[in-house]
């Protein structure tokens, strides 16, 4: 008996997060396009795998994966279907909805066994209770819902062979590119998170910001002033239209907190701030705050935790 | 190019925003926006609308104070707006109001559809990907640059790690975020001549939607309850005085992260 259905889209962290989610509410069967996303499934206590083959999938654009996916939810009919809360997980559950004229969740932080959904509504302000009144529970979850814990299986894998219809190859990818990752671990799956503002003043004090991150061996981020004044790049932006971070610390410096920053990084586990202006938002979700210069502060504290290493 | 930009309003983010009694955003404060996304889904039809000539159509689904939003996008450049405004819709999820704007689509000609990523105050981020389920156009999204070449779209969709090329043709639906420009403001000359630009406003039943399919007793998602966020305890906050690094690498200490 199979009834939570689950997108497996890669090996990351999120995945990870969402399978486990999935298990605590019944027998879990994941979808994976690929060996990586695969072995996930099965390190996550899937208790079946459905590996599809689509010769060309990822050279369009969503629709075909939709298909795939809606075609099996037909088929298993299952009392609950996640997917990660990704801009590709988002446009797959949104497509399922549409063609099974079912309700959707967005952004669900925590999901019950009655398919009672927990969700943060205003950047984070507000949280709400809520359920979908008719059809299966279809969700997408947002990254730090649940910390992901291993429960190795070895899932059977049943093999769905799938082709893409000329219909839902009208959007093609006719190029990926990846900018090099660095040495640095992932601003998404990071445990610790060295974020600068406007406040760092230059692309080259950025420099101070990285040793921090060094020193605890975290991800550089950035606010969205940083990267809009050119001082790092746009793809270390966190918040509401950058990255949303959900590590076990999170240190901002020279930020001074506006709602879409919180946005992406409020369900940090330890929240640390360095600004000169007392009065600065960020010291309202602090657990651990600084009044004072960024370059005084960060540098002796740099020291400190390089010495004491 | 005939482009339609969708554009919802929104409760301002920067202030304090609330649910009503029946724990729907609540509309009727003074604070109502435009979508913050949608400037930039509005600058970038304009853009293209100077590159390659045409109309910039405005489609709002909203309530009657939406008007002023709507305003607001004529007076940026575009040409027109249909409003969808109805009593009845109050209460409606996302499936129902992408019912209702697909129907509003299908009652004009155009080449481009440009919505904002996601909205403020829901922030889905589904709405194109609903629309384009809906009446079978292509849908790009998350843009953060667009260029049309005759019939051909190309879009950098945007990633985390990088960046997707993605090609399609006209007709597409396409969403912007805000890398892809800087929205102006704005002119007096603009605000004179938005006083004078068509606003049509409609019912659902006007676009032959049953009413008893939108609104709440439609809706497929149910709020039970909402609370506001309990505040993080108090955390402990220190004045440097030559000693503010070392008393920070020392709750990191504390705290195991060193
Ligand atoms: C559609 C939209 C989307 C957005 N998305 C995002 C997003 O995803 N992420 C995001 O971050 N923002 C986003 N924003 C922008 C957001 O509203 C803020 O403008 C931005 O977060 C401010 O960045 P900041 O805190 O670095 O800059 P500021 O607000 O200018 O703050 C700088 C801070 O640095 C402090 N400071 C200055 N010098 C020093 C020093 N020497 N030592 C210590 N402290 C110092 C100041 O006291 C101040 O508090 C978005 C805005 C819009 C409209
Ligand atoms: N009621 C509405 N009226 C017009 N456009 C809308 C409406 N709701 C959503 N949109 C568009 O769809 C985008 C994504 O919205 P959402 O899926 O709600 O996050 C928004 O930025 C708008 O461009």
């Amino acid at each position: 008996m199979t009834d939570i259905l689950v997108y497996v889209p890669d090996s990351g962290k999120h995945a990870a997060e969402v399978l486990t989610l999935a298990r605590s509410l019944g027998d879990v069967s994941a979808i994976a396009f690929d060996d990586a996303a695969a072995s996930l499934a099965s390190e996550y206590g899937a208790a079946k795998v459905y590996r599809v083959n689509a010769a060309g999938i990822d050279d369009y654009f969503v629709a075909p994966k939709a298909t795939v996916l809606t075609d099996l939810a037909r088929q298993v009919s299952p009392s609950v279907f996640l997917l990660p809360s990704t801009d590709e997980g988002k446009a797959l559950a949104a497509r399922v909805a549409v063609v099974l004229d079912n309700g959707l969740l967005t952004d669900v932080t925590g999901l019950e066994t009655d398919g009672t959904a927990r969700q943060d509504i205003f950047a984070g302000a507000i949280i709400a209770k809520s359920k979908l009144a008719k059809g299966f529970t279809l969700a997408t979850v947002a990254t730090g819902a649940t910390a992901a814990a291993p429960a190795p299986a070895e899932a059977p894998v049943e093999t769905v062979e799938a082709t893409v219809s000329e219909d839902d190859q009208r959007v093609k990818v006719a190029e990926s590119i990846d900018e090099p990752a660095g040495d640095r671990p992932g601003l998404a799956e990071a445990d610790v998170v060295v974020s600068g503002g406007r406040g760092v003043g230059s692309a080259d004090d950025f420099a101070l910001i990285e040793r921090v991150a060094d020193a605890l061996g975290g991800a550089v981020g950035a606010s969205r002033a940083a990267t809009d004044a050119g001082y790092y790049p746009h793809k270390f932006q966190v918040g509401q239209t950058g990255t949303t971070v959900s590590p076990q610390l999170y240190l901002a410096a020279g930020i001074s907190g506006a709602i879409q920053h919180r946005a992406g990084m409020q369900t940090s586990r330890v929240i640390v701030a360095v600004n000169k202006d007392a009065d600065a938002p960020i010291f309202g979700m602090a657990d651990f705050g600084v009044v004072g210069d960024l370059f005084q502060v960060l540098p002796q504290a740099a020291e400190e935790i390089e010495k004491r290493k | 190019m005939n482009i339609v930009v969708l554009v919802k309003q929104v409760p301002d983010s920067g202030l304090a925003r609330q649910l009503d009694a029946q724990l729907r955003v609540d509309r009727n404060g003074a604070n109502n926006v435009m979508g913050e996304l949608d400037e930039y889904a509005v600058e970038a039809a304009l853009q293209l609308k100077e590159a390659h000539g045409g109309e910039v159509t405005i489609l709002t689904l909203g309530p009657d104070q939406a008007t002023e939003t709507i305003r607001k996008t004529l007076a940026m450049g575009a040409d027109k707006a249909l409003h969808i405004s109805d009593e009845s819709v109050a209460g409606s999820d996302a499936l129902a109001t992408s019912k209702i704007l697909a129907a509003a689509l299908g009652r004009f000609e155009w080449d481009l559809v440009i919505a904002g990523a996601e909205s403020t105050d829901s922030g889905m981020g589904i709405m194109p990907h609903l629309l384009a389920a809906r009446t079978g156009v292509a849908a790009a999204t998350g843009a953060r640059k667009i260029d049309v070449d005759g019939t051909a779209v190309n879009v950098e969709h945007q990633r985390d790690n990088g960046y997707d090329v993605l090609t399609t043709q006209l007709p597409a639906i396409v969403s912007v975020w805000d890398t892809i420009n800087t929205p102006r403001y704005p002119s007096l000359k603009g605000i004179m001549a938005a006083k004078r630009k068509p606003i049509e406003t409609l019912t659902v039943g006007d676009l032959g939607i049953d009413a008893a399919e939108v609104g709440a007793a439609a809706a497929a998602t149910e709020v039970l309850e909402a609370a506001d966020r309990p505040p993080r305890s108090a955390g402990q906050i220190v004045t440097d005085e030559g000693e503010g690094g070392r008393a920070l690498a020392e709750f990191l200490a504390a705290e195991k992260f060193v």
